[in-house]
């Protein structure tokens, strides 16, 4: 039974610096990196040395609390560094590529013929199941648990996200593969929601609902449609995985190698030709930044949206879930009367001398200031207008400072993600991190209930 | 090296020192920080808490500007020395002279409330360690707008000092107050020196000095500066006509007489989506409801015209907006976010039993013939209890969503 999902209230954030609908390779990277941080909660136990040779797939560490969840290498070569971090916590894993990948050989598997316990451990063995996260608490999916349902969404909404229209193109055997895989891991259903105009590549596939989305921002956010569709109850678990790692998991499943290609797209207002990239996780993403250029030396470079990514330095690497890298303008100077004076270049969904409301069709240059301070919560009633879950967002964050565990269970804390917080974050008046409280309020609970 | 430089080398020199806040305060006053984002979302949208604060004083200025004027114009009225303003634009309103002595009555009025009250917000925010918040800029102007003319600036500034202490500093500061500060100021005022605070001497400059010169053996007139609502509470004739009422050409505190220009305060408000438009209709709703009820009572003749409260009880239910101070309490009082309920829906009820309460207070109560701030004050106190009830559907909804799963 498929839906027609209308979001109304949310805010499309339009920025310049969209990229152009075509696909460049990106020059092989020299070194690829693989961040724990990425792995929200997961202490990583080192299987190799420094100095080890890996192939693309061999295992570099696993989770301490669980060893079958393993993180493999997406390359061949040499792992040259383990950086640490304070009290020796692992920080960053430097390999140096081969020119040529060779691939571990995990063995073709056909899913519609395996039965669930042997599919997950065929994904649990090659390193994909990292890619599968769960909800609560919003944390890489446990594998001892069966989930109500699994959610996928193929439709990006944030500010100058990657179009899965585009990246997802001509991959349809191996998101069939994947998808086929994930349905005989759930009870339920593999819901699947695509924007409502454009050619989805989902469209014809098996083994899924098929759901349409339309609306602004975040009606693309995995979190809204699993509200509108089937919300998360105390005691039950989903799973969530984005629509570009089914891409991965087909190909391990079709070809037994795991293959870290990723089309992404290199976006914002200080890049100078943004477009498509064919790349690799952990790549050094300054193999598609000098081949696309900077229009300016001050920027903020973004493993992902700008509303959820992580910052990195133009030296940095692709993140392990990001399929978006955007720069933008860093703000860090001061603006003359910056707090009264009428406002036209930045966007506002105020009309307090705020003009943005004038140009609805208006792209913008927005840069990394905060246009104004940290203060507590004054304002109320404007997060609701852009937050389309039944949920109040001002009272459940403020259970979160407070560490009221019962307030955070009874407002909805099973259903939400730091990232459902992101645009709230974005208009809030006092300037409150609103996914970091998010994040920390689920770590606790994580903690005390999880 | 320009402003901008000296001023952000003077800030890292002053960084944790103890000072710092008083410093930050001034200079963020001129320069919208260099502050870049940290964690979560990179970009954040145009609004802060300062921009936010400043369109509420926008919508303000109107009815400061009128009370000036307004204050020179009682005063002069009074003494005889002009005639009555015909028109919203009559020159005998909008003149020099009275603009002269509006200014010397009212600006005093704003120079110790802006003064006070930011010397104590800074004292504060200098010994906690805390930005100096822009709470107090709202507090400051709405507080000379809606006290009487002739109030001695002593007062003033005691209340003031209570209301940003105990009103708003001592839970925290800005956005942990319970209490909406400047009706606690207005409050502290009314029950402190309740003999200056009612009665028909303060709401016109010159009257209480008159009085005592009268007292004193002068054979001059007395000066008269009942309000409206005094006169029908003592069950007298009301001398002003419905239109000097919605114009504002009548005695009153400072900023709150001219109905027209609250309106255009609260057309703004809404617009600028800074004021909330649900407490302001609703609470409207409320005051009307009850003067419907009122209206009734008298109809039905279950109450004669030698009741105590025959007088406010016949006023027409949709006149009880232009005259007191409802209007005023419910765009710029009533919609006070921190005090105010936070749900959406619990606004509604919120700015209903407001305006109920108001007119309510305003009838029946013989000391004071107004109640729109004792029932703001009021509803501050029960608000996050609306809020609980609001919450506590969204909560039911999400058991019973568990409960239809699992049956």
């Amino acid at each position: 039974m498929s839906k027609d999902i209308k979001i109304k209230k949310g805010l499309n954030i339009r920025l310049k610096g969209e990229a152009d609908k075509t696909i460049s390779n990106a020059p092989r990277s020299r070194t690829f990196s693989i961040r724990p941080s990425d792995f929200h909660l997961i202490t990583p136990k080192m299987v190799v040395k420094e100095g080890a040779k890996l192939q693309a797939g061999d295992t570099v560490f696993y989770a301490k609390a669980n060893e079958a969840i393993k993180f493999v290498s997406p390359v061949s070569g040499t792992l040259t560094k383990i950086e640490r971090g304070a009290k020796r916590v692992i920080t960053e894993l430097v390999i140096e590529a081969e020119p040529q990948d060779t691939y571990k050989d995990f063995g073709v598997a056909d899913p519609s013929s395996m039965q669930p316990e042997a599919i997950k451990q065929h994904l649990l063995a090659a390193g994909c199941w990292p890619f599968i996260k769960q909800r609560p608490y919003h944390v890489i999916a446990n594998p001892d648990s069966t989930p109500k349902a699994i959610f996928i969404s193929g439709y990006a909404t944030a500010p100058l996200a990657a179009d899965y229209d585009v990246t997802l193109r001509g991959k349809e055997k191996q998101l069939q593969a994947a998808l086929t895989a994930l349905s005989k891991l759930t009870e339920g259903k593999v819901h699947v929601s695509v924007g409502k105009t454009g050619v989805s590549p989902f469209e014809g596939l098996k083994d899924i609902t098929l759901h349409t989305v339309s609306g602004p921002h975040p009606a693309g956010n995995v979190g809204v449609q699993i509200a509108k569709i089937d919300p998360v109850n105390k005691g039950e678990t989903v799973w969530t995985v984005n629509a570009q790692d089914l891409v991965i998991i087909g190909d391990l499943l079709l070809t037994g190698k795991f293959n870290a290609e990723r089309v992404i797209a290199l976006v914002g207002s200080s890049v100078k030709t943004p477009k498509y990239y064919t790349t690799k996780i952990g790549a050094e993403v300054a193999t598609f930044l000098y081949d696309s250029g900077l229009t300016e030396e001050n920027v903020r470079v973004i493993s992902g949206d700008v509303l959820t990514g992580k910052q990195i330095s133009v030296k940095g690497n692709l993140g392990f879930y990001n399929n978006t890298v955007t720069v933008i303008p860093e703000g860090d100077d001061y603006e003359f009367f910056g707090w009264n004076k009428p406002v036209f270049d930045k966007i506002s969904t105020s009309r307090a001398l705020t003009f943005s409301w004038l140009f609805p069709n208006k792209k913008f240059e927005l840069d990394t200031n905060t246009n104004g301070e940290h203060r507590a919560f004054v304002v109320t009633g404007n997060y609701e207008e852009v937050f389309p879950m039944d949920i109040y967002p001002l009272q459940i964050l403020k259970a979160c400072m407070v560490e009221d565990l019962d307030a955070m269970e009874a407002l909805g804390m099973y259903e939400v993600a730091p990232e459902d917080f992101a645009l709230t974050e974005f208009i809030c008046v006092s300037k409150q991190p609103h996914q970091e409280i998010i994040r920390k309020g689920l770590d606790l609970m994580y903690k005390e209930i999880g | 090296m320009g402003l901008k430089q000296k001023l952000h080398t003077l800030k890292e020199k002053y960084k944790g020192k103890k000072m710092a806040p008083a410093f930050n305060a001034l200079h963020t006053f001129l320069y919208l920080p260099n502050e870049t984002t940290h964690s979560g979302s990179h970009v954040r949208a145009a609004d802060d808490l300062k921009r936010t604060m400043n369109t509420v004083i926008m919508a303000l200025i109107p009815c400061l500007v009128f009370g000036i004027y307004n204050a020179g114009y009682q005063h002069y009225l009074a003494t005889g020395e002009i005639e009555a303003a015909a028109g919203f634009f009559s020159g005998e309103f909008w003149s020099w002279q009275n603009f002269a002595m509006g200014a010397w009555t009212v600006l005093p009025l704003v120079i110790v409330s802006y003064g006070v009250g930011l010397a104590v917000e800074f004292l504060f925010a200098v010994i906690k360690g805390h930005e100096v918040e822009e709470g107090y800029l709202v507090t400051g102007m709405l507080v000379p707008l809606i006290v009487p003319v002739d109030i001695p600036l002593w007062m003033l500034a005691v209340a003031v000092i209570f209301g940003v202490v105990i009103g708003k500093e001592v839970f925290g500061g800005t956005g942990m107050n319970i209490l909406n500060p400047a009706l606690t100021i207005r409050a502290f005022l009314f029950f402190a020196y309740p003999t200056w605070m009612s009665g028909d001497k303060v709401w016109v400059h010159g009257a209480v000095e008159r009085a005592k010169e009268i007292a004193a053996g002068s054979n001059a007139d007395a000066i008269s500066g009942e309000t409206i609502l005094g006169s029908y509470a003592q069950n007298q004739d009301v001398v002003y006509s419905l239109q000097d009422m919605f114009l504002g050409f009548i005695p009153g505190s400072v900023g709150e007489t001219s109905k027209l220009l609250i309106i255009f305060g609260a057309l703004f408000l809404i617009f600028t989506k800074v004021g909330s438009w649900r407490i302001i209709f609703s609470t409207l709703i409320g005051a009307l409801a009850m003067g419907l009820i009122f209206n009734g009572v008298v109809e039905m003749g279950w109450i004669n015209e030698g009741s105590k409260f025959y007088g406010l009880m016949t006023v027409p239910f949709w006149q009880h907006l232009i005259i007191g101070s409802i209007l005023f309490g419910a765009v710029y009082m009533a919609t006070d976010p921190v005090t105010a309920s936070q749900t959406n829906k619990g606004k509604w009820i919120y700015g209903f039993l407001i305006g109920f309460i108001s007119i309510l207070i305003r009838v029946f109560n013989p000391a004071y013939p107004e109640g729109v701030f004792l029932a703001i004050l009021l509803m501050n106190v029960f608000a996050p209890t609306i809020d609980h009830y609001v919450l506590q559907g969204n909560i039911k909804r999400r058991m019973k969503r568990l409960k239809v799963k699992t049956a």
